[in-house]
C-alpha cells in the first residue's frame, strides 16, 4: 500500500492558504442532504460536529459520556499555544512551527504542523468570541506565559482550567446546533464498529448504553475525534472511561494505526501512592515555571527521606541536586517534556528517589516564595521585611497564579506543599500516535477522518506543552471543514446512504456475536485485573525506556494476557442491559490487541526519538540517539488479525524547510 | 480501615429503590471512588453484580461523579467532588450511607447514576454565544477589565455535575442556570444576546421540572467548584429586568 | 398580556410575587409594632384608642388595609404553591440522612409560614373580628365629639392572661425566623445584591427580625407583669 500524504506543492507559507481557496465545495443546497457522523465530543469532536453544523451539514453526533460536556479535553490545565506574539518577544508562525517540529523530534509533517501554526491565531480569536474568560492583564488584554520546551511567551490560558473553559466554548458552539436542529446529539452511545460500503466508510453500529441495544447509524462519511489510547498503561493521567476502541474497530477495518510507540509520559505528575490507585494525576507544567526540581546529591539522604528518618526541609543547599538545571542549562527546568521526565527516571533509577517507593522527585517552589516576596515586599513599599514576612507575600504571589493546583496537591496527598516541596513523578499523559492520516485528515479509508489525538499528525515523537488543545481545535473548527469538503463533493449524488445495507447487518451481527461470548465467557477474573496486568506490562517494558529484549518478552506477554482474557474473564450482567462492566470489557479487549501492535512498533524502530527511547540507541551522555537516514517515516501498522504479525506501511518524512539537528536544550 | 457502606441500590427507574449494606476494608490514602472499586470488585469476585456509578476523569473537573455521601452531595468536605475525596476523611470503623442525587428532574438510571440530561437542554436553550467559527475578530481587540474576566471565569467553572440540584431542599437548578447566565452575559460579547439568553434558559429549566429557588443557599455550600449565589441574583435581576423593561419575548 | 402571565408564573415571577408581597408584609410590620407600643403608653390605654380609631377611619389606610389582606392572601397562596411545586420537584424521596448545610429558617420557611398564618387567624379573631363586629364596649375622650371603641379592654383581657401571653411570645419566635430569611432572601430574589451593600443588607434583616418581634413581644409581657406584680 503506498500512503499518499497529499500535501500540497509549493511553499510552505502558502500552501495551506492556497489549497483552501482551490479546495472543491459542496453548495448549501447539496449540504443539507448530506449526513456526517462524528464521533467523540472532546476539543476535536464537538468543535468539527459544531463547524460541520454552521456550514448546513446535517450531523450525527456520538459520545459514550452522558453528556458532550463531560470528555476528557476538559481536564487539560496548563493552556494553549497561539503565534499571536502579543507579548512581542520574537513569536511567529514560523517559530511556533519550527518549535513544534523540533519539539517532535522531527518526526512529523512539516506541512501539517505549519498549517497548526496558522491556525493557532484563529483559535485564539475563536474562543475569545465565544466568551472563553482567559486571563487578562489589568489593561484589559490577553495575558500569556511561557512553557516548557519554548523560549517565547505564546500560551494562553484561563487559570488551571484552560482545558474545561475551551471544551465548555466548543460544547456550547455544539449545543446551539443541537438547538438549531443541525446537529442530532446522541449521548451514552458508544461505536463498537465502523461500516465500510464499497470500501468506503458510511456508518457505524452504536451500543445504546442505557438499553444496550445496538444501533445502525448511517452517512456519507464519518469523523472519528476519540482521543488517545493513554489508558493502555491503565495507570494514566487520561480519564477511567478514555480508550481507543473507535480508532481500533476502524483499525479492524483497514486503518492503519501510525506510530503507536510514541507516547508522551509527563513530567509533573502526582507519584503513585499504593496498589489500589486507579489513576494519576496531573500537576500542569506550568507550574515549572516557578518550581525547582531536585533531588538529594547523597544516596543515604535519599535512602534516610524514604524510610520517613528526614524530610525534604533537612537537606541542606548544598546536598540538593537541581539537576535539570546542572544538565540543561539554556533551558533548565523548562526543558520539553519528554526529557523532564526521562531525567526524573535516571534520578531514581540510580537511588535519588525520595517516596517510599523511590519513584518521586521534588518540585520546590521556595526559590520562588521568596523571589516574588521579596518584589512583592518591595511593590508594597516594605523596607527590611523579616524573612517570614517576604516568604508569606511570596506565597501569596504563588497562590493567586497555581492556588487551584495547590489546592488540588494538597486534596490528594494531604500534604501542604506551600511548606512541603511537592513530590512529583512522570506519568503517561498523551499518546502522539494515533490512525495515520493524510493531509485532509483523512485515513487510508475514503471517508473516514480522524481528528485531535486520534490521529497521529501533528506533534512527531514528543508533543510541546499547551500544544494539544491547539491541535484539537485546529481541526475541529479550521481543517476538518475545508478538507471534508474534498470527499464529499464527489458524495453529491450519492443517495442517503441506507442502514439496511447488508454490510450494516455484518457488523452488526459481529458486534453482538463479539459482546455475547466476552458475557458468556463467566470466568473468574474481572475486567479491572486483566486492565492492571495489561498496564504493568506496558509500563515495565514499554515505558520511559525500552529495549529489544523487554519488547519482545511484552509482546509475548500481552498475547498470553489476551487468551487469558478471552477465557477467564467475569462480566456481570447481560449485553441487553445498562452494563459498565461489559463496557469496560469491551475497551479493555481492544487496548489488549494494541498493547500488542505498540510493542511490535516500538520494537522496530531502532532509534530513540522523542517519547521513545531505546537504551540501545543513545548518546555517551544517555541522551536520545535519533537515527535520521534510516528512520525519517512514519510508521502506519496495518492489522492483519488475532494471531498474525501486523504489516508495517512507511511514509517517508520530507524536510523542505526545516534541517534535522540532534535537539539540543543544554 | 474498616467501614461499612449503606449504598442505594435500584434496578433501574422503574424498580423500587432499598439500601444493601456491605463491609469493605480501605486505607486513608485512597480516593473515595477507589474504595467504591474495591467494593465492586469484592463484589465481582462473588459474583455479584457490582454498584453503578459515575466516574470518569477522577480529578475533579468532568463533573461525572455524583453521590450524596452521609447526607451531603460529594460528602463531608467542602469545595470537593467525590473523587477528589480522600478516605482520611473518614474513621476506621465508619457507617457511611451512600445514595444517588435526589431530583424528579434527575431520574435514577440505575443505582447511584442519573440522568442528567436536563442540565444539556438548559444549555441548548441560550447557555452560548451565537457565532460562527470564522467570524471572529481579533482577540484583543475586545479589552475586558480583569476583574469582570476573573468574576465570569469564577462562574464559568461550573462542571455541571448537579450538585446544586441535589443539596437543594426544593431541586432547583438555579445555580447551575445563573452560572452560566453570569459567564456569558457579564462579558461583551454575550451582552447583545444577553435578554434572549435569561429568558430562554429560565423558562427552560423551569420545563424540566426543578424546583424554585428559596435562597437557602445550600447548593452554594455544596458545590464542589464553590460558585456564588451571587450569580443567582444577578440571574434574577436581568430576567426581571428584560421581561419587564426589554422588547425581548422568547 | 401574554408575556405578563409567562413572567408572573416562571419560577422568578412566582418568586418575585413572595419577594415583593414579603416586603410589603414587613414594612406593615414596622408601622403596626410603632402603633401598639402604645399600649406601654400607661394611660389606660387612651392613646392606643385614638390610635385604632384613627387606623380604621382614615379612607387612605382603610385602602391600604384591603391591599394589606389581600397581600396576605397572595403571600399565603403563592407560598403553597411554592411549597406543593417544590415539594414534587424533590420527586417524592428524601435522603436517609438529612442535609444540614441550609439554614434551619431557610429550609422551614413554608412550616413557619403556617404557624404564622395560624397565628394570624387567632390574632385577628381575637382582636380585628370583635371590633368588627362591635363586640367591645365605648369609650369617650374629652377631645372626641363622640364615643371610640375601646379595643384596650379586650387587649388587656387577652395579655392578663398567661396562655395568651405564651402564646403571642411564641408566635414572635416564629415570626423572627420566617424573618431572618425571609428579609435578605426577598432582596436576593429581586436581584438587589452588591459585592459592597449585600453584608448591610444582611445585618440590617438579623436586625430586624430580632428587634422588630422582641418589640411585639415585650408588650403582652409588660402588661401581663404589670398585671400580676400590680405595677
Amino acid at each position: 500500500m503506498k500512503l499518499e500524504s497529499k500535501e500540497p506543492k509549493g511553499e510552505l507559507a502558502e500552501k495551506w492558504t492556497n489549497y483552501r481557496s482551490t479546495l472543491d465545495l459542496v453548495a448549501p443546497n447539496n449540504k443539507r442532504r448530506i449526513e456526517v457522523i462524528v464521533v467523540g465530543t472532546g476539543l476535536a469532536g464537538a468543535s468539527a460536529a459544531a463547524t460541520l453544523g454552521e456550514l448546513g451539514y446535517n450531523v450525527k453526533c456520538f459520545t459514550f459520556h452522558d453528556s458532550p460536556r463531560r470528555a476528557h479535553s476538559i481536564a487539560a490545565q496548563g493552556g494553549i499555544n497561539a503565534a499571536k506574539n502579543y507579548q512581542n518577544d520574537g513569536d511567529s508562525v514560523y517559530r511556533l512551527f519550527y518549535d513544534t517540529i523540533k519539539g517532535g523530534d522531527y518526526r512529523s509533517r512539516e506541512s501539517n504542523v505549519h498549517r497548526l501554526a496558522e491556525a493557532s491565531r484563529n483559535i485564539i480569536d475563536q474562543a475569545v468570541a465565544q466568551g472563553v474568560p482567559f486571563a487578562r492583564e489589568y489593561g484589559g488584554l490577553l495575558a500569556n506565559r511561557s512553557f516548557g520546551g519554548v523560549q517565547v511567551s505564546r500560551t494562553f490560558y484561563a487559570r488551571g482550567q484552560t482545558g474545561q473553559q475551551l471544551l465548555l466554548g466548543a460544547y456550547q458552539s455544539l449545543s446551539r446546533q443541537i438547538s438549531l436542529g443541525n446537529v442530532t446529539m446522541y449521548n451514552r452511545h458508544e461505536m463498537l464498529d465502523l461500516v465500510k460500503i464499497d470500501g468506503k466508510a458510511r456508518g457505524i453500529i452504536a451500543r445504546n448504553l442505557l438499553t444496550g441495544e445496538l444501533e445502525r447509524h448511517a452517512a456519507h462519511c464519518v469523523v472519528l475525534g476519540t482521543g488517545g489510547y493513554g489508558n493502555v498503561f491503565y495507570l494514566s493521567t487520561n480519564a477511567m472511561g478514555s480508550n481507543v476502541t473507535a480508532a481500533w474497530r476502524a483499525v479492524h477495518r483497514g486503518a492503519l494505526m501510525a506510530n503507536p510507540c510514541y507516547t508522551q509520559i509527563h513530567p509533573t505528575c502526582i507519584p503513585q501512592s499504593g496498589d489500589y490507585q486507579s489513576k494519576l494525576t496531573l500537576m500542569s507544567e506550568s507550574l515549572r515555571n516557578d518550581g525547582r526540581v531536585w533531588v538529594p546529591k547523597n544516596l543515604e539522604d535519599a535512602k534516610a527521606i524514604r524510610e520517613g528518618r528526614k524530610t525534604a526541609l533537612d537537606i541542606p543547599e548544598q546536598d540538593r541536586d537541581y539537576y535539570l538545571e546542572r544538565r540543561y542549562p539554556a533551558f533548565g527546568n523548562l526543558v520539553p517534556r519528554d526529557v523532564a521526565s526521562r531525567a526524573a527516571k535516571i534520578e531514581c533509577d540510580k537511588g535519588h528517589g525520595v517516596v517510599k517507593t523511590g519513584k518521586a522527585v521534588y518540585l520546590d517552589f521556595a526559590a520562588a516564595f521568596e523571589r516574588y516576596g521579596e518584589s512583592e515586599a518591595l511593590s508594597k513599599g516594605l523596607k527590611n521585611a523579616s524573612k517570614e514576612k517576604i516568604i508569606e507575600l511570596g506565597r501569596g504571589v504563588i497562590k493567586a497564579k497555581y492556588g487551584n493546583l495547590f489546592q488540588m496537591y494538597e486534596k490528594i496527598t494531604g500534604e501542604d506543599p506551600y511548606i512541603m516541596p511537592m513530590k512529583i513523578y512522570p506519568a503517561v499523559h498523551y499518546t502522539m500516535g494515533g490512525l495515520w492520516v493524510d493531509y485532509n485528515l483523512e485515513t487510508n479509508v475514503p471517508g473516514l477522518f480522524a481528528l485531535g489525538e486520534a490521529n497521529f499528525s501533528d506533534h512527531g515523537a514528543n508533543r510541546l506543552g499547551a500544544s494539544a488543545l491547539m491541535q484539537g481545535l485546529a481541526d475541529g473548527y479550521f481543517v476538518i471543514p475545508y478538507t471534508i469538503g474534498q470527499f464529499l463533493s464527489n458524495e453529491i449524488r450519492t443517495p442517503k446512504i441506507d442502514p439496511n445495507d447488508p454490510a450494516f447487518a455484518e457488523a452488526e451481527k459481529a458486534v453482538d456475536e463479539r459482546l455475547s461470548k466476552m458475557v458468556n465467557i463467566k470466568g473468574n477474573q474481572s475486567v479491572e485485573s486483566f486492565h492492571r496486568r495489561l498496564g504493568k506490562i506496558m509500563w515495565e517494558y514499554c515505558g520511559m525506556a525500552r529495549n529489544a529484549e523487554g519488547l519482545k518478552k511484552a509482546r509475548k506477554m500481552i498475547r498470553e494476557l489476551r487468551d487469558e482474557f478471552w477465557s477467564d474473564v467475569f462480566i456481570p450482567g447481560s449485553t441487553d442491559e445498562f452494563n459498565p462492566e461489559l463496557e469496560k470489557a469491551a475497551r479493555v479487549a481492544d487496548f489488549l490487541e494494541l498493547g500488542e501492535v505498540f510493542a511490535v512498533d516500538a520494537l522496530q524502530r531502532e532509534e530513540s526519538c522523542g517519547g521513545h527511547f531505546r537504551e540501545e540507541y543513545q548518546t555517551p551522555e544517555g541522551e536520545a540517539l535519533r537515527r535520521d537516514d534510516e528512520f525519517a517515516y512514519v510508521s502506519a501498522w496495518e492489522w492483519k488479525g488475532f494471531n498474525e504479525d501486523p504489516v508495517l506501511h512507511k511514509e517517508e518524512l520530507e524536510f523542505e524547510n526545516v534541517e534535522l539537528k540532534t535537539r539540543s536544550y543544554k | 480501615m474498616k467501614l461499612t457502606l449503606k449504598v442505594w441500590r435500584q434496578k433501574s427507574g422503574d424498580h423500587k429503590g432499598y439500601f444493601e449494606t456491605h463491609n469493605v476494608v480501605a486505607e486513608e490514602h485512597m480516593s473515595f471512588l477507589e474504595m467504591m472499586d474495591v467494593l465492586n470488585q469484592q463484589m465481582i469476585e462473588e459474583k455479584k453484580t457490582p454498584v453503578a456509578f459515575e466516574h470518569d476523569c477522577r480529578e475533579g473537573i468532568c463533573g461525572s461523579c455524583n453521590m450524596v455521601i452521609d447526607g451531603r452531595p460529594h460528602g463531608p468536605q467542602t469545595g470537593t467532588t467525590t473523587c477528589q475525596l480522600h478516605m482520611r476523611t473518614f474513621k476506621d470503623g465508619d457507617v457511611i450511607v451512600i445514595e444517588p442525587w435526589r431530583s424528579a428532574a434527575f431520574p435514577v438510571i440505575k443505582d447511584l447514576v442519573v440522568d442528567r440530561s436536563s442540565f444539556d437542554r438548559i444549555i441548548q436553550a441560550g447557555g452560548y454565544i451565537s457565532v460562527n467559527t470564522g467570524q471572529a475578530q481579533d482577540a484583543n481587540a475586545i479589552p475586558i477589565e480583569k476583574d469582570v474576566a476573573l468574576d465570569a471565569f469564577d462562574a464559568a467553572t461550573c462542571i455541571g455535575c448537579g450538585a446544586c440540584v441535589a443539596a437543594c431542599p426544593n431541586s432547583s437548578a438555579m445555580l447551575f442556570t445563573s452560572a452560566k447566565v453570569a459567564h456569558l452575559n457579564s462579558l461583551p460579547q454575550g451582552e447583545l444576546e444577553a435578554s434572549r439568553r435569561v429568558q430562554a434558559m429560565v423558562h427552560q429549566m423551569d420545563a424540566e421540572g426543578f424546583g424554585k429557588c428559596s435562597n437557602t443557599g445550600a447548593c452554594e455550600a455544596e458545590c464542589p467548584k464553590e460558585i456564588s449565589i451571587d450569580n443567582i441574583a444577578l440571574m434574577n435581576r436581568q430576567y426581571i429586568a428584560s421581561m419587564v423593561g426589554s422588547d425581548t419575548a422568547v | 398580556m401574554n408575556w405578563f402571565i409567562r413572567f408572573l408564573t416562571s419560577s422568578i415571577g412566582q418568586k418575585l410575587i413572595m419577594s415583593l408581597t414579603g416586603l410589603f408584609l414587613i414594612s406593615f410590620l414596622a408601622v403596626h409594632l410603632l402603633g401598639n407600643l402604645q399600649l406601654l403608653a400607661g394611660d389606660e390605654g387612651e392613646a392606643f384608642n385614638k390610635y385604632a380609631y384613627f387606623m380604621t377611619n382614615n379612607p387612605l389606610i382603610k385602602i391600604t388595609s384591603y391591599g394589606l389582606y389581600a397581600f396576605i392572601l397572595l403571600h399565603t397562596i403563592q407560598g403553597i404553591i411554592l411549597w406543593k411545586t417544590n415539594r414534587d420537584a424533590r420527586g417524592g424521596s428524601d435522603y436517609a440522612v438529612g442535609t444540614a448545610t441550609a439554614s434551619f429558617s431557610s429550609r422551614h420557611m413554608a412550616a413557619l409560614g403556617t404557624i404564622i398564618l395560624v397565628f394570624l387567624i387567632i390574632h385577628m379573631g381575637q382582636f380585628w373580628f370583635k371590633m368588627k363586629m362591635g363586640w367591645v364596649s365605648m369609650i369617650e375622650y374629652a377631645d372626641y365629639d363622640h364615643p371610640v371603641k375601646n379595643l384596650y379592654e379586650p387587649v388587656e383581657a387577652a395579655f392578663t392572661n398567661p396562655i395568651f401571653v405564651v402564646f403571642y411570645v411564641a408566635s414572635m419566635v416564629v415570626i423572627g425566623l420566617h424573618l431572618s430569611h425571609g428579609f435578605q432572601s426577598a432582596f436576593q430574589t429581586l436581584g438587589l445584591n452588591h459585592k459592597k451593600y449585600t453584608p448591610l443588607i444582611k445585618t440590617v434583616g438579623i436586625a430586624y427580625s430580632i428587634l422588630v418581634p422582641l418589640g411585639f413581644a415585650i408588650i403582652p409581657i409588660w402588661m401581663f407583669l404589670k398585671d400580676t406584680m400590680n405595677l
